[in-house]
This record gives structure tokens, sequence and C-alpha cells, in this order.
């Protein structure tokens, strides 16, 4: 493995050389092509939104080495406020710690599944991250939080079952005009930061069914845990 | 150096030889909730053939005082008294919401049970619970999670009121963080399920000054799990 890697480099130059030489030798003898060996690592991750009525935002999944998209008893980073404001995953998946990432195009309906594909030319180290904001919450977010891939073979799966998290910057007040999704249609994300201002797990949405008179959210929109099944495959 | 890995072949040589040996575990717990405290813990390794509670079955006068009033006194007292390995409090007070507490133990031979148990505040008579968890022989990290429980000793009439930790004194004896409410009318008067059981989960309103409960609903519940364990076994 160590080996062909190396060779690669060495391989290409050799090429490249020929190219910038005259026509005439293009044509001399094709060069013994040894077929790019650069190892693809590719997974598939599926996903199943298990909630009554909360709309999953498009779900971003990651490859990376290192990091953490979020810490139990961390400040959220603001690239992870937006996402759990607003559902938009686009500055947690461009971190410099990713080497790889994807998203789904579209919010992942109750009920529905959905199926996201990484590849990544390096095994070793590599962890997993997957993450969507539950819409019709103030700041409530879902995911996989680095799982190990790295010793993964060729068609093993891993199984999981995510759990609600609350990204502790935006309070929970359920209020007309704060909530993103179609329960409200509210404000997305917003850079001021509630007290707590650390993330914990989601203490779960009340509504004005179980005793929140301001709150625009039903007992539809209740959740409990799990909230996705994710099933991880290494398919090459 | 030496000396370590002699001591792990010598720990590995018992582990063959299927003794229920000794064992130097680290034990990280962390509160996984946004708006619940822990009381002191009680972190304690001891033999198989006995439990801190059981699901099911009613609680001890000694797990009533832990789960309503956050003592520890009384389990302490139970643990020493059967040659347990002990760490009471590795948080020195209250974990906090979203925070984590570690300690280390070292347990005897036949200590094979890790439990762990905590008041929940505000709560009447809620606590987090491990029970009699087996500790893997096999060195390497291991991830729990933990659920909340009902001691079923006392009715969730989530009435914040001083004093009311004592075994059988109907209140939440106190609410750290955000103020509670207050003037509540009261949830219930009574505990149908008096055997140990999941808790249902705070009910908390939305009024400050009055309505059934002191609690918050948008502040004082939680879904389970509520606790993350992470044991190192060394």
């Amino acid at each position: 493995m160590r080996l062909s890697k190396i060779l690669i480099p060495a391989a290409c130059l050799a090429l490249v050389a020929c190219g910038d030489d005259d026509n005439d030798k293009m044509t001399v003898e094709p060069p013994v092509v040894t077929p790019p060996t650069t190892m693809t690592y590719e997974f598939m991750v599926t996903a199943v939104n298990l909630t009554q009525a909360q709309p999953m935002s498009p779900l971003g999944s990651a490859l990376h080495t290192s990091g953490q998209f979020w810490q139990i008893g961390e400040m959220a980073s603001e690239p992870l406020e937006v996402l759990a404001e607003s559902g938009d995953n686009s500055g947690l998946l461009a971190l410099d710690v990713v080497n790889a990432s994807t998203s789904s195009d579209a919010v992942l309906m109750p009920g529905q599944k959905v199926e996201l594909m990484l590849t990544s030319e390096m095994l070793e180290g590599q962890k997993l991250s997957l993450i969507s904001m539950m819409v019709n919450t103030n700041d409530g977010f879902t995911g996989l939080n680095a799982i190990d891939v790295s010793s993964m073979s060729v068609g093993d799966m891993q199984y999981y079952k995510t759990f609600a998290y609350d990204a502790g910057t935006e309070a929970n007040s359920e209020a007309p005009g704060t909530i993103p999704g179609p329960a409200d249609g509210g404000e997305g994300f917003n850079s001021a930061r509630e007290e707590i201002n650390k993330v914990a797990m989601h203490p779960g949405i009340v509504g004005q069914d179980d005793g929140l008179n301001t709150s625009v959210l039903t007992s539809l929109h209740k959740f409990d845990n799990p909230l996705l099944a994710v099933t991880v495959t290494r398919v090459k | 150096m030496k000396t370590q890995i002699l001591s792990l072949f010598a720990t590995s040589a018992l582990l063959a030889a299927g003794n229920a040996s000794a064992a130097d575990i680290d034990v990280k717990i962390t509160n996984l909730t946004q708006g619940i405290y822990f009381t002191p813990l009680l972190v304690t390794a001891h033999s198989n053939d006995a439990m801190l509670y059981k699901l099911g079955e009613a609680a001890s006068p000694e797990l009533q005082a832990m789960a309503e009033g956050g003592s520890l006194d009384g389990l302490v007292a139970m643990v020493n008294g059967i040659g347990a390995d002990t760490m009471a409090n590795p948080a020195g007070g209250l974990l906090a919401p979203a925070m984590s507490t570690m300690t280390n133990l070292m347990t005897a031979d036949g200590n094979t049970q890790l439990s762990i148990v905590g008041m929940m505040l505000p709560t009447n008579d809620g606590f987090v619970g491990l029970n009699s968890w087996s500790i893997p022989s096999e060195v390497g990290t291991y991830t729990i999670y933990l659920n909340a429980y009902d001691a079923g000793t006392e009715a969730n009439n989530e009435l914040v009121k001083n004093g009311s930790g004592a075994p059988g004194e109907l209140g939440i004896p106190a609410s750290p963080g955000v103020a509670p409410g207050e003037n509540g009318t009261g949830v219930t008067t009574s505990e149908e399920n008096k055997m140990i059981h999941v808790h249902r989960g705070n009910l908390g309103d939305d009024n400050a000054s009055g309505g059934s409960s002191d609690l918050h609903n948008t502040v004082h519940r939680w879904l389970n799990p509520v606790a993350k364990v992470t044991v190192t076994v060394k």
C-alpha cells in the first residue's frame, strides 16, 4: 500500500516527461500503462427520519481524521450554530478538517430515507460525521459524531440510532417567528446567543398542547430519542 | 515501564484463569441534559450479589434518601459494609448540565460490578442510575448511556420547597440554575407506581408565578438518556 503510493508520483513524472517531448516520440511505444493505483474508499450512508413531524434539513456527511462537529458541554462553533438554527450545513462541511463531504439536496421528510455517498483516497484514521437540523425546533440537531470507519472492510455495515441535541445558542421559546421549519416559517440563523451557550442533549419540544401557550408547535412536532436510523456501509 | 508491562502480564494471566480480578478503571460521567443538575454522585464497584436498586421493586430507605434529598450517607455506609470500592462525590458538589466529572477506581478482587447513582435536580425523587454493570476484563474504553429513574417514593408534585429533601417530606428541595417559578398548586399529590420505574419526565408549566408546577416546561424537561458514562479499563 505504502509502496504503491510512492510509485505513483514517479510514474506520473515519467509520463509528463514523454508528453513534453516532440510529437514523434508520442507514437513510438505506448508506455505500459500502470493504471493509477490510487485506492479509493467509498462509504454509503443511509438515514431514515423516524420522527412524526420533524423534517430534517438536508443531511450533510463528512469524512475527517480530526475534530468533532460538536462536543457536549462545549460552546457551539458558528458553523454549528448556523446549521442548528437554519439547517444550512455548508459551513460545517467546509471546515478545514473535512477531507470529503456530501449533502443531500432536499429536506428529509418524516418516514423518508436518503442515501449519501462519500469517497476518499485515504482510509487510515478516517472518521465519519453526519449532521442535520430538526427544522421545527429553535436550535435542535441530530447526527453522528466522528464515528471510526477506518477499520471497516468492504461490505461491512455499522448501524446507529441518533439522539437529539440542542446547540444551546437559541432559547427554546418555540415562539412565532423563531422556527424556520414549515410549522412556523420563521427566522433561521441569528448570531445572538442564549445564556446557556453549550451543546447538550435536547429536552424535547413542549408545544401548545402540552402547556406552552405561546408555542407555534403542537403535539405533532414532539419527538423522542432516537431520531434517525443510520446505516454506514463501506462499499469500496 | 517494565513494571507496567509486568503488571499487565500478571493481570492477563489472572483473566485467562477466569478470576474476577482487581481492575484499575477510569470512570467519566457526563450530564447530557440541558437543564438538570446531578447531586453528588456515588460511583461504586461491588460484588455481583449486591445491587443499589432494582427496577420494579421498592427503593431501600438509603436509596430513597438519595433520590429525594441527594444524601449519600446511607448508601455509602451500605457499600462500605460490603467492601465495595467507592468514590462518593467525584464532582465535588453538583454536576451541572452538560458538564463532566472523572474519577478512578482501583477495584479489589470480586468487585466486578459498577453502579452509579445521583439525584436529579429539580425533581421530587428522580435519579440517574447505572445498576451493576459488569466491568469488562478486557482493556479498552466502553460507553454506557444512562436513563432517568423515579424512586417511586414521593409524588411528583413539582413544588420547590426548602427542607423537602428529607425522606417523606413532599417537595423538591432545590432548583439550581434557572430560577424556578413559585406558587404552583401542585401537579399531583399521589404516586401511583411505588416501585422504581423509568421517570416520566418533568411536566413544568409556562407560568412562573402560579400554574400547577414550579418548574418551567422549556427548561426542566429532558429526554433519555440523561448521562453518558465512559469507562476505561486499564
